[in-house]
């Protein structure tokens, strides 16, 4: 990301979540609940990128996220960009990377497992040599990354 | 206890000698003064019945339901609530759900342990260990045999459950199943991945069976097909006969998880290599064991046992 583009809509201190594939923009703000956040948020979408044609990016100002909070993010986007911003700079610059566990973030598939008969949070391992897969701790269904159904806030 | 697949080599061993213990002598008072809970989500009598004798043969009193039309959660109770109040009351408690991963809830939120006796499609890890259980005493091993399963491999859990926990002894498996019904191909993934030899076959007849130490029957259920033209066509082929038997080997036996309907001919029930009711049986010596297990009494305590009745 070069430093031009990115003083057009500087913020002093934040996140800035870049290389979201644009369709992918509003389950990063679910996953986020960025609809609770009071600071200032900026969301680009549907813009120009060399390497996805399009994408989304947000900006989220006086708001730094947890390790935890952050890698659940790439159940739906593997391939993110994450900008942590103190006084106008990047301090750090990381990729997200895919938890072994998750916790209360996807929907299992099966209309027969307990979690989806009984108010209580889901969970999944990571599962599968290529780490494409996730399956669920409770009954044992196996669902593929990219069919993967959100919890809806 | 709530998935066989949890359990190592050495732990299945150790609850087959204590299932041998607890043939030799099934009658004790070893948990006088347990209360044991039979909660049945969804009735299943076979394996209520066996449970409920294994409890009361070891001293525990047993209280539950055999039917969830007495229960609150028809009034909209959850199943959290339900334990934690029984949980209450009773020292263990065993439970059947028709819903897939209701047990390893179950033993998440319960104070006391929790044995899982089947949720839906999911897991029955008591059969399993009474069908290991079975292998174990007609083969004398339970390492590298062939084994041979047949009918409905797709919805059939006894039949997933048992590679679960064979794949620590080295078995070749055998599926034979009509291709609407043919094992999963999650489940040949695994056997691949922990390398498990398998061969597929559509046919059954006495050729086939012949290489089988052990022949594991299932029924094949009209109600799992979306063509039932194709059960038409399929449904005598994997019943099992009398003169299919002529190549068996002499140590085969024949286990069936039960109930049968037709898929072995009666005339087969006297026949040698019939094990099937003796399995059964064998499910109460097991169910002993787990019990016991799950409420943390040993191996040696049971070994060393002063309450046996004579």
């Amino acid at each position: 990301m070069n430093k031009k583009q990115l003083l057009v809509a500087a913020i002093e201190n934040g996140t800035v979540i870049d290389h979201i594939p644009a369709e992918k923009l509003f389950a990063v703000v679910n996953l986020l609940h960025l609809e609770q956040i009071t600071s200032a948020v900026t969301i680009g979408y549907n813009l120009q990128s060399q390497e996805l044609g399009t994408k989304s990016i947000i900006k989220i100002a006086d708001k730094f996220f947890t390790d935890e909070e952050l890698n659940q993010l790439a159940v739906v986007c593997p391939n993110l960009t994450l900008c942590i911003i103190r006084d106008y700079e990047i301090v750090e610059k990381r990729t997200v990377d895919l938890p072994n566990e998750l916790f209360g973030i996807v929907k299992c598939t099966n209309p027969k497992c307990i979690t989806n008969n009984e108010p209580m949070r889901t969970h999944f391992h990571v599962h599968g040599p290529q780490r494409n897969a996730l399956k669920c701790h409770y009954c044992n269904t196996v669902i593929s990354l990219d069919g993967v159904q959100l919890i809806k806030p | 206890m709530v998935t066989i697949a949890d359990h190592s080599r050495e732990k299945i061993e150790y609850l087959i000698q204590m299932a041998q213990e607890f043939e030799k002598h099934p009658n004790r008072r070893l948990l006088e003064g347990r209360i044991v809970a039979t909660l049945f989500f969804e009735p299943s009598t076979r394996t209520r019945l066996s449970f409920e004798t294994a409890a009361n043969r070891l001293g525990a009193r047993v209280i539950g339901f055999a039917d969830p039309k007495v229960t609150s959660g028809t009034k909209g109770e959850t199943l959290k609530d339900t334990i934690m109040m029984v949980s209450n009351y009773a020292d263990i408690i065993v439970m059947r759900h028709f819903l897939e991963g209701a047990a390893r809830y179950a033993s998440e939120i319960a104070p006391v342990p929790i044995v899982n006796a089947g949720d839906g499609a999911n897991q029955h890890p008591s059969q399993t260990m009474l069908d290991l259980y079975s292998i174990y005493k007609t083969q004398s091993r339970l390492d590298d045999l062939d084994i041979f399963l047949v009918g409905d491999l797709k919805y059939g859990r006894t039949v997933h459950s048992m590679l679960n926990a064979m794949y620590h002894f080295h078995p070749t498996f055998h599926f034979i199943a009509p291709e609407e019904l043919a094992m999963p191909e999650m489940y040949k993934t695994f056997c691949r991945d922990h390398g498990i030899k398998y061969v597929e076959h559509t046919d059954f007849n006495a050729d086939v069976i012949s290489g089988a130490d052990i022949l594991y029957m299932t029924r094949v259920q009209r109600e799992r097909f979306t063509d039932l033209m194709e059960y038409e066509r399929v449904k005598d082929r994997y019943l099992l006969k009398l003169d299919m038997l002529s190549k068996a080997r002499p140590n085969m036996k024949i286990l069936h998880p039960l109930p049968r309907v037709n898929e072995i001919e009666y005339c087969i029930d006297e026949n040698p290599h019939a094990y099937y009711f003796e399995q059964a049986r064998n499910g109460l010596y097991a169910r002993q064991a787990l019990l016991c297990d799950a409420l943390g009494i040993s191996l040696e305590e049971v070994k060393n046992d002063k309450t046996i009745i004579p």
